[in-house]
């Protein structure tokens, strides 16, 4: 293994950098804004009491732990190692992104932001950043690609339900990337009272950080209940990365143990050759966008193209800095699944385990069967079903051609 | 580092006890062949420093004129090495006026850094602007621009605070942009007001001239802020015309020069107005 993924694995460093990627690559006028979140960042995270403050909501309002659930009957299908599931789709609002939010939400409170922001592709995001400011009374404004508004009306209603404006963006192809500008242009415009809950472990540092730092919560629990369940670590962690939250969230608190391996499943849309798909590290290089280096989709001029995925929420032609460097040191492997592989999934495990999953954790199951085998029978996979499937199945039944 | 012909326009501008005209236009905006036509009349019409936007996909720090422009430049089929030419005929018959490449960092970092700055400085571009671009992650393009002889202008805005100013000085030259509104290009109006004291504070910090810019849109403005600055920087308002001109079918060049010899009077006469 690389020396710099020891045990003693601490990235970033002073400057938010995983090796040459992360960073922070926004406008000067964001900057201190940037500055003040990172020293604000320190400080809670070293303060007892706001942790315990983050526990007792994901206890009582989100609902942690989530179950770690050992998916028998896609075991015996696929015929490997044993599958389990770590059920993140469970959290109140449905998927991981809750995790983030409670804890973004308690920090501007503590810095005394008054006015929250967030970008949102599936809407899964839109949803916890709009359900975590009904909870504290904050004004709530989510941008979302019109693309994304019409895939994924069901979330939309519910951010509205739960009081916040969502701003449809309609440049480019109307999707997260150009929902990620939109943001940071109302930020830059709004720094002073104006907090900014990024979604993914992406952006300017401290963001990457701090997001994986909030969504570690499952790598951590996934990691005691296997203990508890069968005494021992699991062979391999696998969960979908578009930004890479609840990849990184899984997979950092196994990163110093060398047996576990960490696999990543990006969407491979209609596939990997051609330009439409969304996986940056199998299908992108280097560059920097959204105010961090990292992989991306990118012309030879350095223009960013549009991904394509069947998930909206893996539609985004960058993924977070941490999984860059992982992919470079190869202390994580990445693999993809195509829209089609992911639908098969997605009816799969609908029909063996009674859990309709989100398209996102679609994308791992599709893999799932193949890393079982390699692992082989009496190991051990953990999946992170990070969301569930309710969202999608107006679009699902349309890829489908059912008319409901 | 810097290099002569931001200097000496800096210096002959205090000698003539005005203050600077910044013109900036984005490249390919609505094609090169017009962009050239612009540049050129730019400088007839009195501009003292030209800025020219290089087109990124996703530019973030842009309000809606500079992101249709960009959009625009891009249609035209423009790349970076594409405005890298337009910077070498323009320099071909203009020997005095300095040119700046402002943009996003993504299409230099593909380049490479030492090659974008060995071919702008051969096609005689003076100095560049990377928006996204924060002192913090700057030290290996500044060392590349350096080596060419190339200005690394950086923006100072009023989230800059005093230490800020410092840590936005160092590596600066030629002279610092100032941001006068926290926001994106071209929507929020500068106050002239606001403008005076964090000029000073800039010039103070920096010991460079300071160029003020966002938010400057009409002549009137434009003189106000002249009596402050050392150079006004008007970029959207010129956009907006190009876009008019072509969304309504009329000679873009002609409607742009029109709006910008009409800046270039208000920004070299605040002076006298003021005196008056």
């Amino acid at each position: 293994m690389n020396a710099s993924l020891s045990n003693a694995y601490a990235w970033p460093d002073a400057e938010g950098r995983f090796g040459p990627f992360g960073g922070r690559f926004v406008a000067e006028t964001l900057m201190p804004a940037v500055h003040e979140l990172e020293a604000a960042w320190d400080a809670a995270r070293a303060d007892p009491s706001f942790q315990a403050e983050l526990d007792d909501f994901l206890t009582h309002y989100v609902g942690r732990p989530s179950p770690l659930y050992f998916a028998e009957r896609l075991t015996e299908h696929h015929g490997g190692a044993n599958i389990w599931f770590k059920r993140d789709e469970l959290n109140h609002t449905g998927a991981h992104k809750i995790n983030n939010c409670m804890g973004q939400i308690l920090l501007a409170r503590r810095m005394g932001k008054t006015r929250i922001i967030a970008e949102t592709g599936a809407g899964q995001h839109g949803v916890a950043t709009a359900t975590v400011c009904a909870r504290f009374g904050l004004p709530c404004i989510v941008y979302m690609g019109a693309a994304d508004i019409e895939r994924q009306a069901p979330n939309v209603f519910r951010m509205k339900l739960l009081g916040a404006e969502v701003r449809p963006v309609t440049n480019g192809r109307a999707t997260l990337k150009e929902a990620m500008n939109e943001a940071m242009r109302d930020w830059v415009s709004n720094v002073g009272d104006t907090f900014y809950i990024i979604g993914t472990a992406a952006g300017p540092h401290p963001y990457p950080a701090m997001v994986r730092d909030f969504q570690s919560v499952i790598g951590r629990e996934a990691r005691e209940q296997m203990l508890a369940r069968t005494g021992r670590l699991p062979d391999a962690c696998v969960a979908a990365i578009g930004g890479g939250s609840n990849a990184i969230g899984l997979f950092h608190p196994f990163i110093g143990d060398e047996g576990v391996r960490l696999i990543g499943i990006e969407a491979a849309g209609h596939g990997l050759e051609g330009n439409s798909h969304a996986a940056s590290l199998q299908g992108g290089r280097p560059g920097v966008l959204h105010g961090n280096r990292t992989y991306l989709l990118q012309d030879d001029d350095g223009q960013i193209l549009e991904g394509h995925s069947i998930s909206a929420g893996l539609d985004y032609p960058g993924i977070g800095p941490e999984h860059a460097w992982l992919h470079q040191t190869g202390r994580a492997e990445y693999r993809a699944a195509t829209d089609a592989e992911a639908l098969e999934a997605f009816q799969l495990c609908s029909k063996l385990e009674g859990i309709i999953p989100a398209l996102e954790p679609s994308h791992a199951l599709a893999r799932v069967g193949e890393i079982a085998a390699e692992v082989g029978k009496g190991g051990n996979v953990v999946l992170n079903l990070c969301g569930r499937g309710d969202k999608d199945i107006f679009s699902v039944a349309k890829h489908l051609g059912v008319e409901l | 580092m810097t290099t002569a012909r931001i200097d000496a326009r800096f210096a002959s501008l205090k000698v003539e006890g005005r203050a600077g005209f910044v013109a900036y236009v984005m490249a390919g905006d609505p094609s090169p062949e017009a962009t050239l036509d612009i540049l050129n009349g730019l400088v007839e019409a009195g501009a003292d420093v030209l800025e020219l936007g290089f087109p990124f996909s996703d530019p973030m720090a842009e309000g809606p004129t500079i992101q249709r422009a960009a959009l625009r430049g891009l249609k035209s089929g423009l790349t970076l090495k594409g405005t890298l030419e337009l910077a070498r005929r323009f320099r071909e018959g203009n020997a005095d006026t300095p040119l700046i490449l402002m943009g996003y960092l993504n299409p230099v970092e593909q380049m490479g850094y030492p090659a974008f700055a060995e071919a702008a400085d051969a096609a005689g571009v003076d100095g560049v602007i990377i928006v996204d671009c924060p002192p913090e992650e700057s030290a290996d393009l500044v060392e590349a621009l350096d080596a060419a002889r190339l200005s690394m202008i950086r923006l100072a805005t009023p989230t800059s605070d005093d230490d800020r100013l410092k840590v936005i000085a160092r590596g600066t030259s030629g002279f610092v942009y100032y941001v006068s509104v926290a926001g994106v290009t071209g929507v929020k109006e500068a106050v002239a007001g606001d403008v005076a004291p964090a000029v000073d504070r800039v010039r103070s910090a920096t010991g460079l001239p300071v160029a003020v810019g966002f938010g400057v849109k009409t002549p009137e403005r434009a003189a106000e802020i002249a009596r402050v600055a050392d150079a006004v920087v008007v970029g959207s308002a010129l956009v907006d015309r190009i876009e008019a001109a072509v969304t309504e079918n009329r000679d873009p060049v002609a409607d742009v020069l029109s709006l910008a010899r009409d800046l270039s009077h208000a920004v070299h006469n605040a002076h006298a107005a003021e005196i008056v």
